[in-house]
């Protein structure tokens, strides 16, 4: 079953990207091929074997509750398209 | 038809550990805005955030407490949305597999109990905080955001409930418990003004049993706020049924003005997240030993708490719930407690006369000048009968005060009652002869002279006359005269 050209649109909508209708195109076959190598991923046989969720076999990972110190404000702001003293500014949410 | 109304609810709790969730940020309430954030919080391309234990450690106690089952492998997910109060792009997440399942919680309606279904606990990060700027002050008509990401990554706990919950009341009351559960662990100050507990519910109204169409309902600020919520949406959804209409799927935002819930304008596409595993964090996997640890650590719980003040201490219920409301209250009446003094003459005293002083005064208990133990002896007095009741609350302003230990207030002062038969019997004597009005008043039957009369023996003896012996003595000899 091929993706459908709705839902390219879908999943480029849902990351804010913009396409051309030729790109759309062209991803709409990029995504086919990468469901199909899902597909054939699919047809293995997985009974008995545990999800795996992460490539490396590590757990229980933690860090101490103990603060830091944060970046000056300057240096948070900084990198902002859109800034005033108090900080990030974003265009009208609603 | 018959209708119920049925109830589910998700609740998020700040959890107060002294970094956020994934970085070493402080997690202090206020502050400038944006001066508490690092690429980690931010979002930055490379950085590697890390799971602050202090933060598992205290979803684990809460979800014990909760009754839930630990899992022994839980991972985080990435829920992908955009939105400005997420540096990311995302949230992490459990999604899943989460820290905790299947746990219940039992709460107190008075007239019977309720079992209340947890489906999960699990650990998740906060966003940041959107200050709209514009004529209205709201989201609506703002003419831009200002974006503060000092709450971005501080650890939430999420609590969700089975639809257990039939009526907005017992909402409230699981929120309640739940709350003081919270605090009891010592996991947050669950503060709903501040944000640090927060409700959303899910409402519906069920027909004949037949399950009815969940409404989802946000922005209650308050247990009151809850309520009012509730029942509102409770009446709409009945109204809306009576008329053979049906109750559309939606989400609504309480309005606390106007006391309604409005419908949110909906986005036309569905809610959808993405959620994948986050592959920077790798899973949790608690260990027996650690969860048993946790376990120890968890105190004597507020349920249990008031269970044992009303069944071994015979407290009654008013008592019990002043006490156990606050947990730093009911410390206090433990340590005074240890003194020996009557539980129920103890509980009364804390619950009542010092609680009044302390939020009179807008004092936190721990603060308080009055020492247990100098509430215990100040009512060992009143049990002796060295002063009345009445003095003993002047004497523990007065202590409240100066900071002074009230026996020794007692000791300087030459406070004692004066119980003394053949001294009181003179003064008795005294004011009958001074307020023959009054007195002829109490014959003809009118039981208001008795009370002046009375306020006449203790003005003469300065609040010091016992006054059970006093109106003892004074009816006595009213009677006698006749």
């Amino acid at each position: 079953m091929a993706i459908e050209m709705e839902d390219v649109e879908h999943v480029a909508k849902l990351a804010r990207l913009k396409f051309t209708h030729e790109e759309m195109k062209k991803l709409k076959r990029e995504l086919d091929a990468v469901l199909e190598h899902a597909r054939v991923i699919e047809s293995i046989e997985t009974e008995g074997v545990p999800p795996t969720s992460h490539a490396i076999p590590l757990v229980n990972v933690y860090r101490e509750d103990v603060c830091e110190p944060s970046l000056e404000r300057d240096e948070v702001i900084k990198c902002a398209p859109w800034a005033g003293e108090q900080g990030f500014m974003v265009p009208k949410i609603i | 038809m018959e209708f119920e109304t049925v109830i589910g609810l998700e609740i998020h709790i700040e959890l107060n550990t002294s970094s956020k969730m994934f970085c070493g940020c402080s997690t202090e309430f206020g502050g400038e805005p944006n001066a508490r954030a690092c690429p980690v919080c931010l979002g930055h391309p490379g950085v590697l955030p890390v799971v602050n234990r202090g933060a598992v450690e205290s979803a684990i106690m809460l979800a014990l407490a909760l009754n839930c089952k630990i899992s022994e492998r839980s991972i985080f997910h990435r829920k992908n949305y955009f939105y400005p109060d997420m540096p990311k792009n995302y949230q992490i997440s459990q999604y899943d597999v989460p820290l905790s399942v299947d746990g219940w919680f039992d709460i107190d309606m008075g007239e019977y109990e309720r079992r209340v279904g947890i489906v999960r606990v699990h650990l998740e990060e906060d966003t940041g905080k959107s200050i709209h700027v514009g004529e209205s002050g709201r989201i609506h008509g703002a003419e831009y955001s200002l974006e503060d990401f000092n709450r971005a990554g501080i650890p939430l706990a999420e609590i969700v409930t089975r639809p257990d919950i039939r009526s907005p009341e017992e909402s409230s009351v699981f929120l309640q418990n739940l709350r003081d559960i919270a605090v009891y662990l010592g996991i947050s100050d669950c503060k709903m003004e501040e944000g640090s507990l927060r409700c959303d519910a899910n409402i519906s109204i069920s027909v004949d049993g037949k399950e009815g169409t969940k409404v989802e309902i946000k922005n209650m600020n308050s247990f009151r706020s809850l309520r009012r919520a509730l029942s509102f949406e409770e009446e709409r959804q009945r109204g809306v049924l009576n008329a053979g209409r049906e109750v559309k799927q939606e989400t609504r935002h309480f309005d606390e003005v106007g006391g309604e819930t409005h419908s949110l304008r909906s986005k036309e596409e569905a809610f959808d997240y993405r959620y994948f595993p986050e592959p920077d964090l790798v899973p949790l996997e608690p260990d027996k030993e650690w969860t048993n640890d946790l376990r120890a650590k968890i105190p004597e719980l507020p349920q249990e708490k008031r269970k044992r003040y009303e069944s071994a201490l015979l407290l009654p219920k008013e008592i019990s719930s002043v006490l156990v409301g606050d947990r730093a209250l009911a410390e206090y009446f433990e340590r005074a407690l240890t003194e020996g003094q009557d539980p129920v003459e103890l509980g009364k005293w804390v619950s009542g006369e010092l609680l009044a002083l302390l939020r009179q005064e807008s004092i936190p208990v721990e603060e308080c000048r009055v020492e247990p133990s100098g509430l215990a002896n100040l009512i060992k007095l009143v049990s002796e009968k060295v002063i009345s009741g009445k003095m003993a609350k002047d004497v523990l302003r007065e202590a409240f005060d100066s900071g002074e230990r009230p026996e020794e207030i007692v000791k300087e002062g030459g406070l004692f009652q004066i119980s003394d038969e053949n001294e009181l019997v003179g003064v008795v004597d005294d004011v009958i002869k001074e307020n023959p009005m009054a007195v002829s008043d109490f014959k003809s039957g009118k039981e208001q002279a008795l009370k002046f009369l009375m306020g006449k023996v203790m003005k003469k003896t300065r609040g010091k006359a016992s006054p059970e012996e006093a109106t003892r003595i004074l009816t006595e000899r009213l009677e006698n005269q006749a």
